[in-house]
C-alpha cells in the first residue's frame, strides 16, 4: 500500500462545505426534487456515493481467463476491469497517466498490456508503466510510481460479484453487505454449483436520474399500474391460471410477499412465499415463452419426476435483491444502473445462464439455458420499457420548480405495519415505501460524510 | 404430456426446439455468398417488393396484415451482438416465436403500454436488397439495409441496421420464416426500443 494516494481536498468549487442541508432535502416522508435534478448534487454523488461506498463493477464470469478485460465505469470514471497475469482482478483507471487519454476503447477483450493510442505509453494490466517512446527525452525517472495507472484501491468479490470502493474506511465487503448476503446466497444456490455466467444483456438508456431506477427496485406499489400492459398480455388467454406477477392485481399487501431492508441502502422484495412450494411451482408461474411447451414435454419424457425442478431453473426467481447504489438481482438478471448525467442513466440487464456441474449433463444444461434466455427476454421487452417511460416522465414532472416534494410515505405511521426485527432489519408489506425511506438515510449519511478516499498505483 | 395433434403456434410453442435453433444458426451463418446471389432482375424485384411491403405495413401499424406475411411457425430475432451468437446461450434484444410476436402486438394494443402512449410514428427506408439462394430450393435468403426514422416524445431519432429474411415458398407466394434484425447499436444501451423493427 506504499503507493496509496489519499484524496485530500480536491481543487473543486465544492470544497469541504456541504452543498445543501441534506436533512432538509430528504425528510422522513418526502424528498426534494433537487436531489433528482441538480447537476451539483449529481457531481457530488459521483464521489460520495459511486466510489464513496462499495459499488458493483462487474461479474467475474465476464473476465474468466488470465488477461481478459472489460471496460466499465465507476460513476463517471472510465475503468478497465482486468484479470492480470497473476489472476488478480484489478479496476484500472482507463486513463493514460501522460495526457489523460483513455487507453482502451473496446468493450471487452484479452490483452496483457494497454498501449496509449496517442503517444504510445504502454502499461501492463497490473497498471505498471512498461515503457514510453524515446525515454531519453525525459529528465526524470520514468519508473516513478506516479506514472503507473491509477487504480481503485479496494476491489473485492463476493461469490463472483466484483465491487470496488475508493473509501479506505469502508468495512470489508462481506461486512458491508451484511444480511443481504443470505438472499444473494439463496439466489445463487438454486443454480447448479451455486453459480451463474453472464451472457450478454438487454440494455436500456433513459433520460432520468439514476435514483429513480433504484427507488423503483423494491417498489411493489407500481406493478399493477406501470406494468398493466404486461399483466394483461401475460394473462390474455382466459381460463388459464394467473401468470407472471398477476398476484399484484388484488390486495397485494395481504399476501405473504414482503420487503426487507437490511442496512447500508440494501433491500430485497421477496415474492417467493406467494408461490407453491413444490418442484415446478416457479415454472407454473411463467408466462408464455418460445419453446416452453416443447421443452416441458421433452423434459418430462427425458427426466421423469425430476423434470419440473429442472424447468424451475429456467423460471424467473421471484426476488428483487438491491445492493446500493447500482446493483439489482431480479428474476435471473443482474441489473446494473450506470449514471451518465443528472438526467440520463443506463439500465443494463445482464442475462445469466447456468453451468453444468455434472448433475444435469450438457444437453440438459443447453436446453435449460435455451429456455432461460427466452424467459429473461420477457420482462425487459414487455415490462421494463414501461417503467422507463415513467422514470422519464418523473424527470419531466420535476421540472415544475415550485412544486418541490415527492412522497415516499406509504406505510409510514400505520401501527404494526413496518416491523424492526431482532437483527435490525426492517420488514413491511410488499407495496410499502419503507425501503425507500431507509435507503435515503444511507444516501444522506454518505452525502454528509467527508469520506476517506484514495486511489492506488503499483509501487 | 403429449403434443396436441396439430398445435396452434399462436397458443403453444412446440416448434421452438433444439433442432430449430441449430437450423436457425446454420441458415444465418455464411449465407451472403456471392456465388449464391440471384441476378435475375424480376426475382430480385419480387423480393424487394416483399420487404418494402413489410416496412409499409409496420409504418401503418397494420399488424394483422404484417403477421400474415409470416409463416405460422416463424422466428423474429434481434441479436444483442453484431456477430449474432447462439441464441441458446446469449440474451437477444428480442427473440419471438409466433405467440410472442402476437404478445408484442397485443401489448401495444392494450392502451396501457406507456412506452408507446402516444405511439411512435415511423418511416422506414429499405434499400440494398439482395437475394441469395438457400440450400433448400423452396427457400431464399434476403439481405436489406434499413433506416427507421422514429418520431416519439417530441423528437425524431434514427434506428439503422440490416435485416436478413429467410423466406419459404407457400402456395403461390412466399412467407417469412425467420427475420434477423441487426441493429448497428445492438450491443449498446438504446432508449425506448418498443416498436416492432
Amino acid at each position: 500500500m506504499t503507493a496509496l494516494e489519499k484524496i485530500g481536498a480536491p481543487p473543486t468549487r465544492l470544497g469541504d462545505t456541504a452543498l445543501y442541508d441534506w436533512e432538509y432535502l430528504v425528510q422522513e416522508d418526502r424528498a426534494h426534487r433537487l436531489i433528482y435534478t441538480d447537476p451539483a448534487i449529481f457531481e457530488a454523488e459521483m464521489t460520495r456515493i459511486f466510489g464513496g461506498t462499495w459499488t458493483y463493477l462487474a461479474h467475474e464470469s465476464e473476465i474468466p481467463n488470465i488477461n481478459d478485460f472489460i471496460t466499465r465505469r465507476l460513476g463517471l470514471r472510465p475503468l478497465i476491469i482486468a484479470r492480470d497475469a497473476e489472476g488478480k482482478i484489478r479496476a484500472l483507471y482507463n486513463r493514460c497517466t501522460h495526457r489523460g487519454t483513455t487507453l482502451c476503447r473496446f468493450d471487452k477483450g484479452n490483452s496483457k498490456s494497454f498501449q496509449c493510442p496517442y503517444h504510445g505509453w504502454n502499461f501492463l494490466n497490473s497498471g505498471r508503466l512498461r515503457g514510453v517512446p524515446w525515454p531519453d527525452g525525459y529528465a526524470d525517472d520514468m519508473r516513478d510510481p506516479k506514472y503507473n495507472l491509477a487504480q481503485v484501491p479496494r476491489v473485492e468479490s463476493y461469490r463472483g460479484f466484483i465491487f470496488g470502493t475508493l473509501n479506505l474506511d469502508s468495512l470489508p465487503l462481506i461486512e458491508h453487505l451484511g444480511p443481504i448476503v443470505t438472499v444473494i446466497d439463496e439466489w445463487l444456490d438454486r443454480n447448479p454449483g451455486g453459480q451463474v455466467v453472464v451472457c450478454e444483456a438487454n440494455r436500456f438508456r433513459f433520460k432520468a436520474n439514476w435514483k429513480l431506477a433504484y427507488d423503483n427496485s423494491c417498489d411493489g406499489y407500481h406493478v399493477a399500474y406501470s406494468h398493466r400492459s404486461l399483466l394483461e398480455t401475460e394473462n390474455r388467454f382466459a381460463g388459464e391460471n394467473a401468470k407472471g406477477m398477476a398476484y399484484y392485481r388484488n390486495s397485494p399487501d395481504t399476501q405473504p410477499m414482503y420487503m426487507r431492508y437490511t442496512g447500508r441502502g440494501n433491500h430485497y422484495k421477496d415474492k417467493r412465499p406467494n408461490l407453491e412450494k413444490r418442484a415446478g411451482g416457479l415454472w407454473a408461474l411463467e408466462s408464455a415463452h418460445p419453446g416452453m411447451e416443447h421443452y416441458e414435454a421433452d423434459f418430462i419424457s427425458r427426466y421423469g419426476d425430476r423434470a419440473f425442478s429442472l424447468l424451475d431453473l429456467a423460471g424467473s426467481e421471484p426476488v428483487n435483491i438491491n445492493v446500493f447504489p447500482n446493483l439489482s438481482l431480479l428474476g435471473n438478471h443482474i441489473q446494473v444502473f450506470e449514471p451518465i448525467s443528472v438526467e440520463e442513466t443506463n439500465a443494463i440487464w445482464y442475462g445469466t445462464m447456468i453451468v453444468d456441474d455434472g448433475s444435469i449433463g450438457t444437453d440438459g444444461v443447453r436446453d435449460i439455458n435455451a429456455l432461460r434466455m427466452r424467459t429473461q427476454e420477457g420482462f425487459p421487452n414487455f415490462g421494463e420499457v414501461d417503467d422507463i417511460a415513467n422514470f422519464e416522465q418523473i424527470q419531466r414532472g420535476l421540472m415544475a420548480i415550485e412544486d418541490e416534494w415527492v412522497y415516499m410515505h406509504r406505510g409510514l405511521g400505520i401501527p404494526d405495519r413496518v416491523k424492526t426485527n431482532a437483527d435490525g432489519t426492517i420488514t413491511a408489506p410488499a407495496t410499502d415505501e419503507a425501503f425507500m425511506r431507509e435507503h435515503f438515510k444511507e444516501w444522506k449519511r454518505l452525502m454528509q460524510t467527508r469520506a476517506n478516499l484514495a486511489i492506488r498505483r503499483e509501487p | 404430456m403429449n403434443a396436441p395433434k396439430s398445435p396452434d403456434p399462436s397458443r403453444s410453442s412446440y416448434y421452438v426446439d433444439d433442432a430449430l435453433y441449430r437450423q436457425l444458426i446454420a441458415d444465418f451463418t455464411d449465407w451472403q455468398d456471392d456465388t449464391q446471389a440471384v441476378d435475375d432482375a424480376a426475382v430480385r424485384d419480387e423480393f424487394r417488393r416483399l420487404v418494402e411491403r413489410e416496412a409499409r405495413l409496420l409504418d401503418q401499424l397494420r399488424y394483422d396484415d404484417w403477421l400474415a406475411m409470416y409463416a405460422p411457425e416463424c422466428v423474429y430475432w434481434v441479436p444483442s451482438t453484431p456477430q449474432a451468437g447462439d441464441p441458446r446461450r446469449e440474451i437477444a434484444v428480442m427473440f419471438d416465436d409466433r405467440r410472442r410476436l402476437e404478445d408484442r402486438i397485443y401489448r401495444l394494443r392494450t392502451g396501457f403500454a406507456w412506452s408507446q402512449a402516444p405511439q411512435s410514428r415511423t418511416v422506414r427506408l429499405i434499400s440494398n436488397v439482395e437475394v441469395f439462394a438457400a440450400v433448400r430450393d423452396d427457400a431464399r435468403m434476403l439481405r436489406s439495409n434499413f433506416v427507421i426514422s422514429e418520431f416519439w416524445d417530441k423528437e425524431t431519432r434514427t434506428l439503422t441496421g440490416w435485416a436478413g429474411h429467410r423466406v419459404v415458398r407457400s402456395g403461390g407466394g412466399w412467407k417469412i420464416a425467420a427475420k434477423q434484425v441487426n441493429l448497428l447499436e445492438c450491443d449498446q444501451a438504446i432508449r425506448n426500443l418498443s416498436i416492432i423493427l
